[in-house]
């Protein structure tokens, strides 16, 4: 950071600590920096890493404390220059990673009709039908890289910030893996357009989501035509087109202005109208995006009271421009983030900073972060612990708290695990995406399940997962058990431990099962380690972030 | 949500005595008379299904103006691929001809212009509306069922007076009295390498001791649950009468509220949804993307009232959609969001065997806003109805905050 820059923000910062909304606004929002934290507590440290990280690993926080938070921070937000080799090299064992539309179309092609006739009618066995068509061939295997990708990342990856936001955006612009072909997009659409953009500028994703065959199907776009259009070729020559509303509405609803953003029915036909003849090429081999002027609707458009002038391919850039610049936009933008960083009802002051930022910067993901980041609404200590962990987040801070090391294959069992706990990768079917709200997430089948993932994590039962738990306690005597609960907690919990489950938790170290002592066994004590700390994952404390 | 309902108190004294031994006040639970109450099965299409393609309007010239290459064919006896009549001017999706002998036996009502006030085309909002039960009103913090929870006896209450089938929560069971979500009944227990048991018992006291808050809450309940599923058997019953449910989530569902119905574990108020319904392309008409959902949606249906049997009776099942599609087809061959849509009611008290609510008619003259099928039946009307006739909720029970039920009721419930 450079020197006036901070000089200027530890000016600011009283002002911003007394809880002066306005303060921040009218500073040129691009310059400020995070809080530079020479002396960052542990306690801030692990909130950051709770919040910006899928949870900390052994030793973290003090790693973080060595680096400096605030230049840990700049890292975070500045990923590419972070060495992440070893991670690129596991994702290795993931070929359809790198692969194009066309080539996932090509090796991974939808079952043959005629096998599946030869199926349905006896005239092959499943046996015969596994041997022609190898599961290892079909699109579920492009999705379940996928998901072990994610998971992998968010387990390993050093770029964590960027796993989060990845996530965030992803699920922000959400499509549905089993709609149709998106099954092939998927792959390109995060890799091409939610990844570069996830520390970029939002009306940069913006546009490109809106131009992916991956948006374009899921939302129906493509198949949007002017009213009265007739196709002349193709499967559906002779029967008359129209408007589909579909991408419209969610594009204002959704991915802008939010449902309160003040637009009417008409805006949804008039922005419909505008995206006529945004389509798909070649849908099942290289889907490349294409305007098509045949489809378009040649009129003029009005779209929240401005009017747009026919202009072809360029109505639906208007409307992307004038929906990314709107004031509603920034606001409900930054009330996403907010909820995803600080709390499930965001702070209105801090909305209205990071809006501001939005504003200010036209749409810098960086410069709102930046703005969450520091704010006291972020730093304070009752903010702290007040996130319930979502179920992608409970079993990657698990995997990362034990210290345990995956590989693909393990990614993907631990990918499906939290699929049983509610949230599975790619497979929200709304548009809304997943909930951030931590009643959606807790119920008692789910907080059963994530109990029973946590006694599997730590019991080795998670194949292509290795858990050492050894690492965790090492140096304590088994034969002490009230020593290695010790170091389980602060291993996991970090203090952040209450007496209540202290108490259970030293109460357990009486029963024979878990020091493995029996009545006529008077010898050391052999602490059933693992045992212990799945109590400690399954606990309430580890639920939260 | 940080409140939790009187049960908790009551099934923290419940977890405390069932360490040693069978918990007693389980077992005067499941015996209890309460474990026979009615019990309501509310059922969620989500994504805004087709109400004019699963109860079929035949007898108006406007639907085959409308829909030149998804409309269901006027019925015809003996012909699969024509609706199926049920009164001469409505008839059901063919899909769903597993319906008929229920329509026949007078326990399937239909209301085919069913809906919400508010006018919203959007899924989200006019999910989180039915749901709420407050049309128009974001803030409302809990959901109509969970609300109905609340105004059930407390006396004999069980852990599972509500239960939703899925992995999150639906907003439609929020609320201060609580409810359970799960997604499978074979695996709700603590599964662990030895020791079950012994995990078991260790993540129950984590849970039993600390903060009242939404965690805590939750863990008591877990435990409760888990315990009394396992003392009543219910996960190992097999469907009866020879019900043959679909593969498949929503199938499954509905076999596992059976399973809780017949075990007698206290139910009271089921949820389940069932996706696939936003048909904007390629919508189909006897064949296709529709019809499958609805084969899919009408098998389980059944299967789920041969599976109860006579205990039926104690039964009404409600369908719900957050709105109804497009009467006229779109560009291309599908549906965009509309407005009224069709509701089912079924079980053994209901008066069945015909149609309820006035139809405002297709012609474009009689459409909402010149393009939707019109509300005739306000959704709060028919849900309100059920909960007064079937739950024997006092009408007077602000279920619906901020409406007035009108003076007569539909007299869907004997």
């Amino acid at each position: 950071m450079s020197r006036p820059a901070a000089r200027l923000l530890l000016a600011l910062l009283p002002l911003a600590l007394l809880g002066c909304a306005g303060a921040t606004a009218n500073v040129p929002v691009a310059a400020a920096r995070v809080v530079p934290d020479p002396a960052a507590s542990d306690a801030t440290i692990l909130h950051v890493l709770q919040r910006l990280t899928y949870g900390p690993r052994p030793g973290d926080v003090a790693r973080v404390k060595t680096i400096g938070l605030a230049a840990w921070l700049e890292r975070q937000l500045d990923p590419a220059r972070l060495d992440d080799a070893a991670v690129e090299g596991a994702l290795g064992a993931l070929p359809t990673l790198t692969m194009s539309i066309a080539d996932l179309q090509r090796d991974y092609p939808r079952p043959d009709p005629e096998l599946q006739r030869k199926l349905a009618s006896g005239d092959m066995s499943p046996r015969e039908m596994r041997e022609q068509y190898p599961p290892e061939r079909r699109p579920a295997r492009i999705v379940a890289e996928l998901q072990a990708a994610r998971m992998l990342r968010a387990v390993a990856s050093e770029r964590q910030l960027q796993e989060v936001m990845v996530d965030f955006w992803f699920n922000h612009f959400n499509v549905f893996a089993a709609k149709g072909e998106v099954r092939w997009y998927l792959t390109a659409y995060e890799r091409d357009v939610i990844r570069p953009h996830a520390l970029g500028r939002f009306p940069d994703l913006l546009r490109a989501t809106a131009r992916h065959p991956a948006m374009l199907f899921y939302l129906d776009n493509w198949l949007s035509t002017r009213p009265g259009f007739t196709p002349r070729g193709g499967p559906n020559a002779g029967r008359p087109a129209g408007l589909n509303e579909n991408y419209a509405r969610e594009l204002m609803e959704l991915h802008t202005l939010g449902v309160d953003g003040g637009y009417t029915q008409a805006d949804v036909t008039e922005v419909a109208r505008a995206f006529t003849g945004w389509t798909i090429d070649r849908p099942r081999q290289d889907a490349r995006f294409v305007f098509r002027p045949a489809t378009h609707d040649l009129g003029d458009k009005r779209v929240l009271g401005r009017s747009i002038r026919a202009g072809g391919e360029r109505d639906g850039d208007e409307v992307l421009d004038l929906l990314a610049a709107h004031p509603a936009t920034a606001r409900f933008i930054a009330g996403k983030l907010v909820r995803r960083f600080v709390a499930d009802e965001p702070p209105p002051a801090l909305v209205e900073r990071v809006a501001a930022a939005y504003r200010d910067t036209g749409g810098d993901v960086r410069a709102m972060l930046r703005v969450v980041f520091a704010s006291p609404e972020f730093r304070a200590p009752a903010a702290a612990g007040v996130k319930i962990k979502k179920p992608s987040e409970f079993v990657a801070s698990a995997v990362r708290a034990v210290g345990a090391t995956t590989d693909a294959r393990g990614a993907l069992a631990l990918a499906r695990a939290a699929a049983e706990i509610g949230e599975g990768f790619y497979e929200a079917p709304p548009p809304t995406g997943y909930p951030d709200r931590a009643e959606s997430w807790v119920n008692p089948g789910t907080l059963l399940a994530r109990m029973n993932f946590a006694l599997s994590l730590a019991e080795g039962r998670v194949p292509g997962v290795r858990a050492d738990l050894s690492g965790l306690v090492s140096g304590a005597d088994r034969g002490q058990p009230e020593v290695v609960l010790q170091r389980l907690l602060a291993a996991l919990l970090h203090g952040r431990s209450s007496a209540e489950t202290r108490a259970v938790l030293t109460a357990q170290l009486g029963l024979p099962e878990i020091t493995r002592l029996t009545a006529d066994d008077r010898g050391p004590a052999n602490t059933d380690v693992a045992k212990l700390a799945a109590l400690v994952l399954g606990s309430p404390e580890f639920q939260r972030r | 949500m940080l409140t939790r309902r009187a049960l908790l108190t009551h099934g923290g004294a419940c977890a405390l005595a069932a360490i040693a031994g069978p918990p007693p006040c389980l077992v005067r639970a499941a015996g209890a008379a309460e474990a026979r109450g009615k019990v309501l099965v509310a059922i969620f299409q989500r994504g805004a299904v087709d109400g004019l393609s699963m109860v079929v309007p035949h007898g108006d010239p406007a639907y085959y103006a409308a829909r030149s290459s998804i409309a269901l064919g006027r019925p015809r006896r003996g012909d699969a691929a024509t609706a199926l009549d049920l009164d001469g001017f409505f008839a059901l999706h063919p899909a769903l001809a597993p319906l008929i002998p229920l329509w026949e036996a007078r326990t399937l009502a239909v209301v085919p212009a069913c809906g919400s006030p508010d006018v919203t085309r959007s899924h989200f909002d006019a999910q989180d509306y039915m749901e709420s039960g407050t049309p128009g009103v974001k803030s409302t913090p809990d959901g109509w069922l969970g609300r109905a929870a609340g105004a059930l006896p407390a006396d004999g209450a069980t852990p599972f007076r509500s239960v939703a089938l899925g992995a999150r929560l639906p907003r439609v069971l929020r609320g201060d009295a609580g409810a359970l979500a799960l997604t499978s009944l074979e695996r709700f227990e603590v599964r662990a390498a030895s020791q079950p048991a012994v995990s078991q018992r260790g993540f129950e006291s984590l849970y039993r001791e600390g903060v009242r808050d939404l965690l805590h809450g939750t863990g008591r309940e877990t435990f409760e649950a888990v315990k009394m599923l396992k003392s009543a058997g219910a996960a190992r019953l097999t469907p009866a009468n020879g019900a043959d449910y679909p593969r498949g989530r929503f199938g499954e569902s509905l076999r596992q509220i059976a399973q809780l119905v017949r075990a007698d574990v206290g139910l009271r108020i089921a949820f389940a949804d069932v996706d696939g319904w936003d048909t904007h392309v390629g919508q189909g008409a006897d064949q296709g993307q529709l019809a499958n959902r609805l084969r899919d949606f009408g098998a389980a249906l059944a299967a789920f009232a041969r599976d109860l049997g006579d205990r039926l009776a104690d039964v009404v099942v409600l369908t719900m959609s957050e709105f109804g599609r497009t009467v006229a087809e779109n560009g291309n061959r599908g549906t965009d969001h509309g407005h009224a849509t069709a509701m089912l009611v079924l079980g053994g008290g209901v008066r069945g065997g015909r149609i309820y609510g006035r139809w405002p008619g297709l012609a474009p003259e009689q459409r909402f806003e010149a393009r939707d099928l019109a509300v005739t039946t306000d959704f709060r009307t028919l849900f309100h109805d059920i909960t007064t006739h079937h739950l024997t909720i006092p009408p007077t029970t602000p279920l619906f905050p901020g409406w007035t039920p009108p003076p007569t009721s539909l007299g869907l419930l004997a």
